[in-house]
């Protein structure tokens, strides 16, 4: 184990806490931006640094396509070739399997890919994954595990849940530095409790470091969503850290935070960016449309990043999707938002805020009180009082 | 916006000192303007440009034009300039009507009424009180009034046309003009010494603060030019500002130079940029540079590397050793390499940073 996971404060499920890692002490809840490729699109690591980053994420598949990990490793490792002195968290390349399904084939071994750069077959076992990333170096690396669609029914949802318990134990065997990189499992099981269950203390009894809860985040229902994550954090163990993959929207965030999870990724706040919308209290803002043409206020006149405090909704308008200018200071901008997000959580949960901070959040986006009911059920659970933002609604039994 | 000429070569070559009204420190001349998209710098974002030397990098070069993609004249005066509307109040910009990357004079359809330009709004004809009126908004601390600038393989009667029609919109320009900021009087004259000669007569009689010299980049060669720029800067006044557009290599520039030029553009580091390139020729002096013609290289010489070339896949090593840019500061070839060959913004940010 090469971490120290330390609660420093709680609100019911909801924690804060210092998160030690060898490159970096990280303060939870915490959202991990995605550098696919060893590099966060148009921003560079002094950048990220000021914004407030912690952890980066970077993409095994990718980086072991291009430059490949051998390089990696006999420059030094990621930190080294990126100069990023922070921490990093490498995905095993699994989550490719469910995005790039149409050319994968998934067997007990491992997973085949069709490698989109030369056409060439590419065998993605957990052994390998793991050699990957021991060459990659992060602080955190992920375990192969056997992602399914959450829109996908019937039994290969337990056949991959099984596989990913089998798999875990190749991924361990096979992870050469434990001291160095710490090895989260992967909790699969679709939206089925009852497998979900099996998976959670199948890998809480291999005692590792942390523990992710995957497979969600892609197409499924909010009110299954959020039920899925409740029941993992209720189950995981307290005195580790608890990483829900692929969230995401702010809101997501807000309510995960409240049901109990502690770290996060997503490529949105900056793939949204390049397309020109941007993250503001309110929810977004489509900097793209007309009507951005001639409006001179800042983005988000709340927030105190460099892009807000020095331009003009109309002068981005002029920018985005037209210029790589735009989508630098847009994602700039969304970044700054999102560690923003992830400090105040922290600090609101242990300054004794919490339910105030989720309150308020929630007022500022649904001014109207029209608060989505999966939200209202997700904080009963989180047993945070909401009252005060919904506006009174209509019961269907009225 | 003062200049003052500080020492003289033997020839026609000065050093001098520009000071802007809203920045302390003067700039030393000769200088590069830095290309701007929109007035940013291409890839560096603002929070960036102070890693770059100062005050040396404090010119920055607009054109007027970007801005009809979406930005109308009304907007930018609401927001107070262009300065404010882009967040550098301590920048100097310098206004021209034409870059040589995407708002490229298109002298066929130019006509007596207005300077026509192909940009990516499509081809567009522009009227010197339309130029006045974008100028006026944006108030930069320097613009050149607009030209009829056309290539080296015009007729003469082109030519010369050319000339009469951009000392009459220098006329109107200033005619028009309310607007603070320094006049720079537009000089043309194609390939001809005489034209040349006749214009800068002409220009050089009404009141402007400085000069910008147009019609080079188009196409012409480099062994014209010493004799084109020569004729026009030995009938300009000593004491007033310089500005050339279009010189592109560094030998190029160090030709205006020697004819005596002050400010030039740099749109070379954008397409150096994109194409993955970074300068290495050393600055102090002459170097020995042990440098071996590789064909694989990919263009690479002495004064610079193709950083797409295999051979730097694993090199560690910063572009220049010894370098306090933050490209070579921060990262190594073999970063910048992959970078490249992934096609990650990242990379152009940090290549643009480095001349």
């Amino acid at each position: 184990m090469a971490l120290r996971f330390e609660v420093l404060g709680r609100f019911n499920r909801a924690r804060a806490a210092n998160l030690t890692l060898p490159h970096f002490l990280c303060q939870t809840p915490l959202f991990m931006p995605v550098g696919t490729q060893g590099t966060i699109k148009g921003l560079t690591t002094n950048q990220l640094e000021e914004i407030g980053c912690q952890i980066i994420l970077g993409n095994t598949y990718h980086l072991a396509l291009r430059p490949t990990s051998e390089l990696i490793d006999e420059l030094g490792g990621l930190h080294k070739f990126m100069n990023w002195p922070r921490a990093l968290l490498t995905d095993s390349g699994g989550f490719q399997m469910v995005s790039l399904l149409h050319l994968a084939d998934i067997t007990e071994k491992g997973v085949t890919f069709q490698s989109p750069v030369d056409g060439k077959p590419m065998l993605l076992t957990p052994e390998e994954s793991i050699q990957i990333q021991n060459r990659i170096g992060a602080d955190i690396i992920m375990a192969l595990d056997d992602v399914v669609k959450t829109t996908i029914t019937g039994p290969r949802i337990e056949e991959a849940m099984y596989r990913t318990l089998r798999w875990i134990d190749r991924c361990i065997a096979a992870h050469k530095r434990p001291n160095e990189q710490n090895l989260f499992g992967i909790v699969q099981g679709g939206l089925d409790p009852v497998l979900r269950d099996i998976c959670v203390r199948g890998l809480v009894d291999r005692n590792l470091p942390g523990y992710a809860i995957g497979g969600l985040a892609g197409g499924e229902d909010k009110d299954s969503f959020w039920r899925v994550v409740a029941q993992c954090t209720a189950a995981l163990p307290e005195d580790k850290p608890r990483y829900v993959m692929g969230v995401g929207y702010p809101l997501d965030i807000v309510v995960c935070s409240a049901l109990g999870a502690d770290m996060y990724d997503c490529v949105y706040p900056t793939r949204t960016a390049r397309f020109g919308t941007a993250l503001v209290t309110e929810g977004v803002l489509k900097l793209k449309h007309n009507v951005m043409a001639d409006d001179t206020r800042p983005i988000d006149p709340t927030c105190a990043c460099m892009v807000c405090k020095n331009y003009t909704r109309a002068y981005i308008h002029c920018l985005v999707t037209k210029d790589a200018m735009g989508s630098q200071l847009l994602s700039y901008h969304n970044l700054f938002y999102m560690m923003k997000l992830s400090r105040d959580l922290h600090s609101s949960i242990i300054e004794g805020r919490f339910p105030q901070f989720v309150c308020d959040f929630l007022r500022k986006m649904f001014p109207k009180g029209d608060v989505p009911e999966w939200v209202c059920n997700a904080m009963e659970v989180a047993g945070i009082d909401i009252s005060s933002c919904c506006a009174p609604f209509i019961s269907s039994q009225e | 916006m003062k200049f003052a000429v500080k020492a003289w070569s033997n020839g026609r070559a000065r050093t001098g000192l520009l000071h802007l009204g809203n920045y302390p420190n003067p700039i030393e001349t000769p200088a590069l303007l830095l290309p701007t998209r929109k007035g940013l710098p291409y890839f560096i974002s603002p929070d960036l440009l102070p890693s770059l030397p100062s005050p040396d990098s404090h010119l920055l070069q607009v054109c007027p034009l970007h801005f009809l993609e979406g930005l109308s004249p009304k907007t930018i005066s609401k927001v107070g300039g262009l300065h404010q509307m882009v967040g550098l109040p301590e920048y100097g910009f310098a206004a021209v009507a034409r870059d040589s990357v995407q708002c490229l004079p298109e002298c066929n359809s130019t006509n007596k009424v207005g300077a026509s330009f192909e940009t990516p709004c499509g081809r567009l004809l522009i009227k010197p009180a339309d130029y006045v009126e974008m100028i006026s908004s944006m108030k930069p601390n320097i613009w050149a009034t607009l030209a009829d600038e056309v290539p080296a393989w015009v007729s003469d009667k082109r030519n010369k046309t050319s000339v009469d029609r951009t000392v009459r919109w220098l006329d109107e320009c200033i005619a028009l003009s309310s607007a603070g900021g320094a006049v720079f009087g537009s000089i043309v004259g194609g390939p001809s010494v005489e034209e040349r000669e006749r214009c800068t007569q002409e220009v050089a009689r009404r009141n402007v603060s400085g000069y910008w010299i147009g019609g080079f980049g188009l196409g012409e060669s480099m062994d014209e030019r010493p004799a084109l720029l020569n004729a026009v800067t030995a009938i300009l006044q000593e004491e007033k500002p310089r500005l050339v557009c279009g010189l592109g290599l560094p030998e190029e520039v160090l030709q205006g130079v020697a004819a005596g030029i002050d400010l030039f553009d740099s749109e070379y580091i954008y397409h150096l940029t994109l194409e993955g390139f970074a300068l290495t020729f050393p600055l102090g002096g002459v170097g020995v540079n042990v440098f071996s013609f590789d064909p694989n290289n990919l263009g690479s010489d002495r004064s610079k590397i193709n950083l797409r070339a295999t051979i730097y896949r694993k090199d560690t090593s910063p572009v220049v050793e010894n370098c306090s840019c933050y490209t070579c500061q921060n990262h190594t070839k073999a970063y910048i390499n992959h970078l490249l060959n992934v096609h990650e913004m990242l990379a152009q940010i940090l290549l643009e940073m480095r001349p």
